[in-house]
């Protein structure tokens, strides 16, 4: 029984070990978000608090934590408090699998993508509970946009991950990082990047593609009967999500926590620099998406997911499979 | 051993709780949410086993598409309107001979497949297919799946390709007199044909005809 609770214990701590840092990350990026957006529009953004105000996160976490939850009164009471649980646990949830360097993981199973991406399809699932449990019908409407556009848009990452998972031959998430020790899969596979990156910004609600919350059309969508602490957390799913995205991203195509410069004094920076480093561009270029571009139409943003990206990666499938069998590189039983 | 069979009562536990409740609850959201609480247990159960590629597709193809599609349904029926019925109420209780006779052929074939598994193991596994513990169980759905059973599996992706076409055959109404964005048109239209200047005379007008 003891060395049950060791294991337990040891367990805790490596989780408290990801998740506060994770955590931190995601209040760092939003203001970080919020920071790129006024930059991009010649505004100043967020710089009263702390230092170029990097602690503004945390004062509005604060903010939040004081003000009353409202639970409205024709809502479902046990649905309606749920969904934020949902949505920030599904989001954490994903991280026990993410790779942060060789052998510096907490859980490295053997479908780690699968994990990911199965876990990612859940997130729907808070979204479609504020929605229905506030009884009302902006949250409805917002809920049922998100629901079909989050299923559509997961359809085209499956394939795109099926595209990766041809060159590497395995579902484990440090094998498809080793992998691409002689090229990352952005530079053959540079159009499967382009179309994750709008799919993963579609999936995780983000503009141009942030129709589930559109203010001008819907208020605020699903969280719009939200307040206190619980529109908080919705907030921090959202925000780890999209760091979850970036990361997927990163594993995906640009090598992990690989090195690209593989010489003297930059092989010596530990690989979870690396790997930071590589979100932390992903997330750059999804808040300059933030702040360019203006928002989709629905029947537009569907058009783009069914139409346009998924025969786009199909075909794209085809040739990858193709092209592997052709020149013999397929790689059966490699592991 | 003993932490590993305190998981299995506890999700096995869930999943039956969860699957009475689909039945038994009152609101038929609050049924499909049960539903998918009875998946993901069951998909928990698949993993503590070792068929972690099942448990994770059970994740992703029932929880992540069906039960959404299932949520989406159930979430547009007038709840209201159902609110106030329980399962034994007047309205719905004629259904429940023919419900019991259902459980009871399902019961027995239970009985029977369990029975089977039990005692005459060499007619249910007729086929014996040698399990490599070297690979994962990816690895090795794939080599069967495509190489034993490739016709069958080959045939039951178009029984799924007919029932998608015959979804969208059935559902598909082409409507008149909608507006609907093209982008060929709109990239294709051409200066002259869409501008025309006209000599208006004094007191006279135009008349555009549309």
């Amino acid at each position: 029984m003891i060395e049950y609770f060791n294991i337990l214990f040891g367990e805790v701590y490596k989780i408290l070990f990801l998740l506060i840092p994770v955590l931190t990350a995601v209040a760092m990026i939003v203001w970080l978000d919020r920071r790129v957006w006024a930059f991009v529009q010649k505004r100043k953004g967020p710089n009263v608090v702390g230092p170029f105000g990097l602690f503004q996160s945390l004062a509005d976490a604060l903010k939040y934590m004081f003000k009353e939850i409202i639970i409205p009164a024709s809502s479902n009471k046990i649905i309606f408090i749920l969904a934020p649980i949902v949505t920030m646990t599904l989001a954490l949830v994903a991280w026990a699998v993410i790779p942060f360097g060789e052998n510096f993981v907490i859980s490295d199973i053997n479908v780690g993508i699968l994990y990911i991406f199965a876990v990612s399809s859940l997130g729907v699932y808070g979204i479609i509970m504020g929605g229905w449990a506030s009884n009302s019908k902006y949250p409805f409407l917002g809920s049922i946009r998100s629901a079909a556009q989050m299923v559509s848009y997961e359809v085209s990452i499956g394939i795109i991950v099926i595209n990766v998972l041809l060159c590497v031959g395995s579902l484990n998430l440090t094998d498809i990082v080793l992998a691409q020790k002689e090229i990352w899969f952005i530079i053959p596979l540079f159009p499967m990047f382009v179309i994750f990156f709008i799919s993963a910004l579609a999936e995780t609600n983000r503009p141009p593609f942030d129709l589930p919350e559109a203010e001008a059309e819907l208020v605020a969508g699903y969280q719009t009967e939200y307040s206190g602490m619980m529109y908080a957390m919705f907030w921090l799913g959202e925000y780890a999500n999209i760091l979850l995205m970036c990361a997927m991203g990163s594993i995906l195509f640009l090598g992990g926590w690989l090195t690209p410069l593989n010489f003297f004094p930059f092989d010596q920076i530990p690989s979870p620099v690396w790997f930071i480093l590589k979100i932390l561009f992903l997330f750059l270029l999804f808040a300059l998406v933030k702040a360019i571009v203006p928002r989709y139409r629905y029947d537009q943003l569907m058009k783009l997911g069914w139409k346009i990206f998924l025969p786009f990666s199909l075909v794209w499938l085809v040739i990858t499979a193709s092209y592997l069998f052709y020149f013999d590189l397929l790689p059966v039983g490699k592991q | 051993m003993i932490i590993h069979s305190i998981f299995f009562f506890i999700f096995s536990f869930i999943a039956i709780v969860s699957a009475v409740m689909v039945t038994a609850s009152k609101n038929t959201v609050h049924s499909v949410f049960f539903l998918i609480l009875d998946f993901v247990s069951i998909s928990c159960l698949f993993i503590m086993i070792g068929a972690e590629f099942l448990g994770m597709m059970m994740l992703i193809v029932y929880v992540g598409a069906v039960a959404v599609l299932f949520l989406f349904v159930v979430m547009m029926l007038n709840v209201t309107q159902q609110k106030n019925e329980w399962f034994a109420s007047s309205s719905s209780s004629s259904h429940i001979p023919m419900g019991l006779l259902i459980s009871i052929i399902i019961f027995f074939e239970i009985i029977v497949v369990i029975a089977g598994w039990k005692y005459k193991t060499e007619v249910v596994n007729s086929f014996p297919l040698g399990i490599n513990l070297d690979v994962t169980n990816t690895h090795s759905i794939g080599y069967v799946l495509y190489t034993d059973y490739i016709h069958v599996f080959q045939i039951s992706g178009m029984i799924l390709l007919t029932a998608m076409i015959g979804a969208i055959v059935l559902t598909f109404r082409q409507r008149t007199g909608i507006k609907r964005q093209s982008y060929l048109k709109q990239i294709s239209r051409e200066r002259n044909e869409s501008i025309e200047l006209k000599e208006v005379e004094s007191k006279k007008g135009v008349k555009i005809d549309v």
